[in-house]
């Protein structure tokens, strides 16, 4: 029955996006491809954080990870487009396997501090084996428009309906997945991990496979937004993209894939407007392009402090029962969290 | 036999500011329980102060006092910035440092603009000798050694013989006992977050000359300068210099056997090691979780 309501939903966003990315022109089309790109990486993020409780600082790593898998498949060995998306996230995933087994152990600031050092590390790799990975540099990615849509048909839309139809897949995955047992045993060990684990459920177990899918997840936007720049370097792959990341699944509510949705439209369009109106008032390049950075810092700072629940939660308290609640949002963990001054870690 | 020495030397001086980027983390989290992911960020923009007024004055001590003064400041509005998430889920305070340290880069961004510049060194680069040896270190590199265990060393005083080191301590062994005996718990977190900007701030223009200096050259210093916290045990300043001063030799030979790009992820597979094999560092008592 869900699984149905969810199919459905997406179905009819797949006919309003398709109409959209017909009617628009292509700087728009592709503004519908980064969206999507980064409703993927997003919407695994909110789930890993807000469903499972565990922080990651560093998933603009694991999108590194994936674009680098996609470009690398596209170069040498040539597989189509599918294929490649698909062993992308699996290449990510077992990435994700590796961080999650450590991550398994560690708690909050520790485990931020651990993908933090990720997104820093990672790209310096590139440098490191720069005959692989080409360097500062990177790769270039080439994909055409596939026969059947004829030669006219424009590569950009193309690609936004590429990403569009991956993001609405994860969409529908994860929002099934958060409902299954699975979702509520994350939630469960979120919530209280004694208890859970009392009550016979493997948090170590759990928490990896919150790592793996969300790392899958990351890898596969990491590898569309390859394909949709045309370009893999490590200059995409910034501290900053993380951040924005974080910022996107925050801004929405932690936990929400809904308010992944609404974070990914704040952190494309957002920057982008922003953008336009400083150049456009004469103000330096430089300028113009860290007021988003700003922008992401405020948000972070005033969302968590004033509004821990994020868009979706302030829809779901403006429109009441009409809004299901995804997830339980952070409030559950807040009634949960010990008064005392140090809810990590008592000294005893 | 020469290569070995010289790195070695060079990573001590490495080291050192790992370790006072390290002893700034252990300063905030012992007394509140939070890391201070904007630490790299604050030590970023003090520095860029600095750099102005070293510009406008000519006068390196000045804006080396700029800086530190700045730091303070810096540590203070930090403080009331992330106050509110005390007794929240740590998720809370951890995303709201992070917050301020893309809010301070952005503002430097827009401010001193992105490009790299050269910071000045407090005293001659060029490679101290003896005889005909080259020890790979400059008598600046003494110079950032000798003012973070300066530094260190201040600190251990003030916490054993003043009052206010009295007081840091009580509240970082149990707010709530220290408060009933009229510690002022709030102004001790604030006087913990402002010693934490200024060994920060020092951190910051201690290691610009070597590093260049842009809105973003602090992240990899900071992740090492954590890295370094963690093996020292996060609770321990010892343990946080003695894991800046093991991290930034090893580091160093890393960077010179086989190549400086590795640096950050041997750092990396340092952290993990670590939190895997000892999870309470070297120097950090073993600790419970409270259920």
């Amino acid at each position: 029955m869900t699984l149905l309501r969810h199919l459905g939903a997406a179905i009819v966003v797949a006919l309003i996006v398709g109409y959209l990315s017909i009617s628009l022109n292509a700087f728009r089309d592709f503004q519908i491809a980064e969206i999507a790109v980064y409703v993927v990486a997003v919407a695994g993020l909110t789930v890993l954080i807000g469903l499972s409780g565990q922080i990651s600082i560093g998933h603009g790593a694991f999108m590194a990870v994936g674009a680098y898998a996609a470009a690398l498949l596209l170069m040498h060995l040539g597989w189509p487009l599918e294929a490649v998306l698909a062993a992308s996230a699996v290449i990510t995933a077992l990435a994700g396997l590796l961080v999650g087994v450590a991550a398994a152990r560690l708690r909050g600031p520790y485990l931020a501090g651990v993908t933090l050092m990720l997104a820093v590390a990672l790209p310096s790799l590139a440098d490191q084996f720069a005959g692989a990975f080409g360097g500062d540099q990177g790769l270039s990615v080439g994909v055409t428009t596939p026969a059947f849509l004829g030669a006219t048909f424009p590569l950009t839309r193309w690609l936004a309906w590429v990403s569009c139809a991956a993001a609405l897949i994860t969409l529908v995955l994860l929002a099934n997945l958060s409902r299954s047992r699975i979702g509520r045993s994350w939630r469960a060990v979120r919530d209280d991990e004694a208890a859970a684990a009392l009550a016979g459920l493997n948090v170590a177990r759990l928490r990896i496979l919150a790592f793996v899918v969300s790392a899958a997840c990351a890898g596969l936007a990491g590898a569309l937004l390859g394909i949709v720049t045309s370009l893999v370097s490590p200059g995409s792959f910034t501290l900053t993209l993380s951040i924005a990341l974080l910022t996107g699944a925050v801004i929405g509510g932690l936990g929400s894939l809904a308010g992944a949705v609404w974070g990914s439209l704040v952190i494309v369009l957002v920057p982008t407007y922003v953008t336009d109106v400083a150049t456009s008032h004469g103000l330096s390049s430089s300028v113009a392009a860290n007021i988003p950075v700003v922008a992401y810092g405020v948000v972070l700072i005033v969302v968590m402090l004033a509004f821990p629940a994020g868009i979706q939660g302030a829809l779901r308290r403006l429109y009441g029962p009409v809004i299901p609640a995804a997830s339980g949002s952070l409030n559950t963990l807040r009634r949960h969290a010990p008064a005392s001054e140090h809810p990590e870690e008592g000294t005893q | 036999m020469q290569e070995f020495l010289e790195f070695t030397l060079g990573g001590i001086s490495f080291g050192m500011i790992y370790a006072a980027i390290g002893l700034s983390l252990v300063l905030i989290w012992r007394g509140t329980r939070i890391l201070n992911y904007a630490q790299g960020g604050m030590a970023m923009f003090t520095a860029y102060i600095a750099l102005i007024v070293i510009n406008h004055t000519g006068n390196y001590w000045a804006g080396f006092a700029a800086a530190l003064a700045a730091g303070v400041v810096l540590g203070a509005v930090c403080e009331r910035v992330i106050r509110p998430t005390q007794g929240k889920p740590p998720l809370n305070a951890v995303i709201v440092t992070i917050g301020l340290l893309i809010l301070l880069e952005g503002l430097a961004g827009i401010i001193y603009g992105g490009q790299f510049r050269s910071f000045p060194a407090a005293f001659s680069i060029s490679g101290l000798k003896i005889g005909s040896t080259s020890l790979g270190a400059s008598r600046n590199d003494v110079f950032v050694a000798v003012a973070v265990l300066a530094a260190a060393l201040a600190l251990a005083v003030m916490f054993r013989y003043t009052s206010a080191g009295l007081r840091l301590r009580a509240t970082a062994f149990s707010p709530g006992v220290a408060r009933l005996l009229g510690v002022r718990v709030g102004r001790v977190l604030t006087l913990g977050w402002v010693l934490a900007g200024l060994i920060g701030a020092l951190a910051g223009v201690l290691v610009s000359p070597n590093t260049f200096l842009y809105p973003n050259s602090m992240d990899s210093i900071f992740v090492l300068g954590f890295t370094a916290a963690v093996i020292g045990g996060l609770d321990s300043p010892v343990g946080a210099v003695v894991g800046g001063l093991i991290l930034g030799v090893a580091l160093n030979y890393v960077s010179g056997y086989l190549g400086s790009a590795l640096m950050p992820v041997f750092g990396l597979c340092a952290l993990v090691l670590v939190l895997m094999v000892r999870p309470s560092g070297l120097f950090g008592a073993a600790s419970s979780r409270q259920v």
